[in-house]
């Protein structure tokens, strides 16, 4: 077992657990974080995204232990965002268990470019399944999230 | 109810009311339980396609540290499965049988545990039965194909379909004493706890489940599965909450398909149109067990889309080595209308038609099947004149292409109950079924907050929880708004005139049949030397009765023509027939649509409120949308190409070859 410090939604938080423990499951188990949802466990599906250094990552495929000193934000640390206001208005989503997953790619994608194109909402949306088909909608709600004033 | 235009609540685009928690990460599914001392525990899966057990050895993983329970043959309790089986059987019928499982402090543990289980397998061969066929029929066939003038008959074959769900079966089991608390990802609660009651020789009262989110049913949630006796099981032995959820590749093994079918059709006709035979045998795997979902009815739409004097329709069940099927959105009737819509466009361009004239000219105003006139006779036609007024044929190169369908089930049915309890200026809402993505929650608190004259925020909303519920139905058949909305309005006018809160759901009407019904047209693009399809557009139209909420609607839709885009195009379980190994049972091989595969959906809304149907005016929409998908693209992509592609997924190769 080995005890990793870690900065997530920008807290220090310290857990003890064997080094080939994921990332997704110290969130998850450790911190109870359940947010982030394990799907497919192999970097298939995007269910799991989260930012490291803010990028987007699937956590399923990051071991936890390399993520020591890092920063990590996962669903929980966003509050009120612009993104999750245009999810919920323009119905992005159904079930709702890939739509953590779905925010956290186009969030890492609105932190660097506030209004984008586009193309450039289908490319980071490239890597996130969604099993109901929301995908019309979801592309919808980053449109609208786009024109909000207070996306960036 | 009133006249639409005069309504509140209902036909308003209101937000799902769990939209908050489920965009924060705070709505909360099975697997997202964490309670104190929790273990999880995971399922050791046969190699084969056809074994016996000759020999099991958990000591090692008995042996092992943080591991608290383990079980298999040797010990779990006789537990009777599927039709002739076990819940640990020593005849091991297909990859991924269910062979013991353990429950350990964390799930990298029970896998380690796994490895340490040594078994011996004998195999045994691997054959196909088929059983009797079942057949349906009325007029005479044979006279029927004298009278037609013209005749199409095909084979069309659609392919084994994997439901992944996102979020994989899985539950948390607790016991306080001899109570068990299963918190599972089910569409069927109250199904559910009756199962495991049965299974495990409890008393209904003392099994409590619960469902407040759930990511994904589509059919194989409707059951009780081996995963929540097995999890109860191992709680009971380790005296420890235990949680059993799903790997993925486990979830497309074991716990349901969409069936193959093989189907040979027969159609005849005059050389107006009218039809005067309908002939179909059709061939349905089934897999190792009869896993307890409905069984696909594939012949359904072939008695009752057009009117034919002369069917004869039969199922031949085919049982095989391979994981048991299960129902998948529309079971049967998505698979059998790829067959009866490319035929009925093949029918129509050998007689120079139409499409939709052909249709026409078959126009059903009755349901031949049970005979009895339709509530709404004209919504088909309606749905017709929708896509026509959408779709004008185009000079530029590419296809179009249409198909109808019919759907037996959205009408709804008791039993299904609701209880309403005013408070504080406001009223709870008590419903015994769940919320499986739909907008169940939403939609019937909208309906309460109707009948009570309430702002909606008024209105809350407790579902997905047996205990002190009432009755609630099994999401499945789009059937539980129209199952339910009519006990919550009977429950909001007892509340409302100062009785006790309870209302039930009056039977459908004896004298006619409740049907839904659509169309819908595609518009594709393919590329003649890469064989790829790009389908540029949909135009749906669907009778789904009264809409209650225009955004939950058009999610629907749009949600189930995107899956049928799947199925139409790009999914297929492949199996090594050497191995019975499914190479793909992963979300990598096995490829969903994705983004940016979503055509341009358009919804030609249609409000059609079908008050004969039942006291809501509604009528369901979860599957409708899937079915007449396939056929429309096949009908495009032959419009396109001259290609007639007859074997679902429309695949690159087939456009090539």
């Amino acid at each position: 077992m080995e005890t990793v410090r870690l900065r997530v939604n920008r807290a220090e938080r310290s857990i003890t657990l064997e080094p080939r423990r994921t990332l997704l499951d110290a969130l998850r188990t450790d911190l109870g974080l359940t947010g982030a949802k394990k799907a497919c466990d192999m970097g298939n599906c995007g269910a799991c995204t989260v930012h490291l250094e803010g990028k987007a990552v699937y956590a399923c495929l990051v071991l936890a232990i390399d993520c020591a000193g890092r920063e990590v934000t996962t669903i929980e640390g966003l509050e009120n965002d612009a993104l999750q206001r245009a999810f919920v208005e323009a119905d992005a989503f159904q079930c709702g268990f890939c739509t953590p997953g779905q925010i956290m790619s186009l969030k890492a994608l609105f932190n660097e470019t506030p209004s984008p194109n586009e193309a450039q909402i289908m490319r980071a949306l490239s890597g996130n399944l969604c099993r109901c088909g929301a995908y019309r909608n979801i592309v919808r709600a980053a449109r609208i999230a786009a024109r909000s004033p207070s996306a960036a | 109810m009133k006249r639409d235009a005069e309504l509140g609540a209902v036909g308003k685009p209101h937000p799902r009311l769990e939209g908050p928690d489920k965009v924060s990460g705070r709505a909360r599914y099975a697997c997202d339980l964490r309670l104190p001392r929790q273990l999880y525990a995971r399922v050791l899966r046969c190699p084969l396609p056809h074994a016996r057990l000759s020999r099991i050895d958990t000591s090692r993983a008995e042996g092992l540290r943080a591991v608290h329970a383990v079980l298999s043959s040797a010990n779990a309790p006789e537990v009777p499965w599927y039709d002739t089986s076990r819940l640990f059987d020593r005849e091991l019928r297909f990859v991924g049988e269910e062979v013991a499982a353990v429950a350990a402090e964390s799930e990298e543990i029970a896998e380690d545990a796994l490895r340490l289980i040594a078994v011996d397998y004998e195999p045994l061969p691997v054959e196909e039965k088929a059983g009797k066929p079942d057949v349906r029929q009325r007029g005479d066939i044979a006279a029927g194909f004298r009278e037609a003038q013209v005749v199409i008959e095909e084979t069309y074959t659609t392919q084994t379909a994997l439901h992944n769900c996102l979020e994989p079966h899985g539950c948390t089991a607790v016991w306080e004493g001899d109570a068990l608390t299963l918190y599972e990802s089910t569409q069927g609660i109250f199904a559910v706890r009756e199962e495991i009651a049965a299974k495990l020789g409890l008393s209904e009262e003392r099994v409590r489940v619960v469902t407040e989110h759930m990511g994904g049913g589509f059919g194989s949630k409707q059951i009780a599965w081996k995963h929540s006796v097995i999890a109860a099981l191992l709680a009971r032995q380790s005296g420890r909450a235990v949680q059993l959820v799903l790997e993925r590749d486990a979830e497309n093994l074991a716990v349901g398909n969409r069936n193959a079918t093989r189907q040979h059709l027969r159609l005849g006709a005059k050389r107006d149109g009218t039809l005067t035979a309908i002939e179909v045998s059709a061939r349905v795997e089934q897999g190792a067990y009869l896993a307890g979902g409905e069984a696909s009815d594939v012949t359904g739409t072939y008695l009752t889309l057009y009117r034919c004097p002369n069917v004869r329709a039969e199922q031949i069940q085919v049982s095989t080595h391979r994981g048991p099927a299960a129902a998948f959105r529309a079971p049967g009737y998505a698979e059998a209308n790829f067959a009866l819509e490319s035929a009925m466009d093949e029918l129509a361009r050998k007689l120079g038609m139409d499409p939709i004239e052909l249709r026409l000219r078959n126009y059903a105003e009755v349901d031949q099947d049970q005979r009895k006139p339709y509530t709404s006779v004209d919504s088909l036609r309606k749905c017709y004149q929708q896509i026509r007024g959408h779709f004008q044929k185009s000079a530029k190169k590419y296809g179009i292409g249409f198909a109808a369908h019919d759907w037996a089930a959205g009408a709804g049915h008791p039993p299904a109950e609701a209880r309403v309890e005013m408070a504080n200026g406001g009223a709870r809402l008590v419903i015994g079924a769940q919320d499986i993505g739909t907008g169940t929650r939403t939609a019937l608190a909208q309906i309460a907050a109707e009948e009570l004259k309430l702002p909606l925020e008024k209105i809350i909303v407790s579902i997905g929880d047996t205990r002190d519920a009432p009755y609630g139905p099994t999401s499945a058949g789009s059937s539980t708004l129209a199952s339910l909305a009519p006990a919550v309005r009977a429950a909001a006018q007892a509340a409302k005139a100062g009785r006790e809160g309870l209302g039930k759901r009056a039977p459908n009407p004896k004298h006619k049949s409740v049907r839904t019904c659509g169309a819908q047209c595609a518009e594709v693009e393919v590329d003649s030397e890469t064989g790829e399809v790009t389908v540029l557009r949909i135009v749906a139209a669907h009778d789904c009765g009264r809409i209650v909420n225009p955004l939950l609607v058009d999610s629907q839709i749009s949600g189930g023509v995107t899956q049928a885009l799947g199925f139409a195009l790009t999914e297929e379980r492949i199996v090594d027939a050497a191995s019975g190994v499914v190479l793909n049972a992963n979300l990598e091989e096995y490829k969903l649509p994705t983004a940016g595969d979503v055509p341009q959906i358009t919804h030609a809304s249609l409000s059609l409120p079908d008050d004969e149907a039942n006291a809501a005016g509604i009528k369901g929409v979860g599957e409708p949308p899937l079915i007449p998908t396939a056929a429309a693209i096949a009908n495009a992509v032959f419009d396109a190409t001259g290609i007639r592609v007859r074997e679902l997924p429309i695949s690159r190769e087939k456009l090539i070859r």
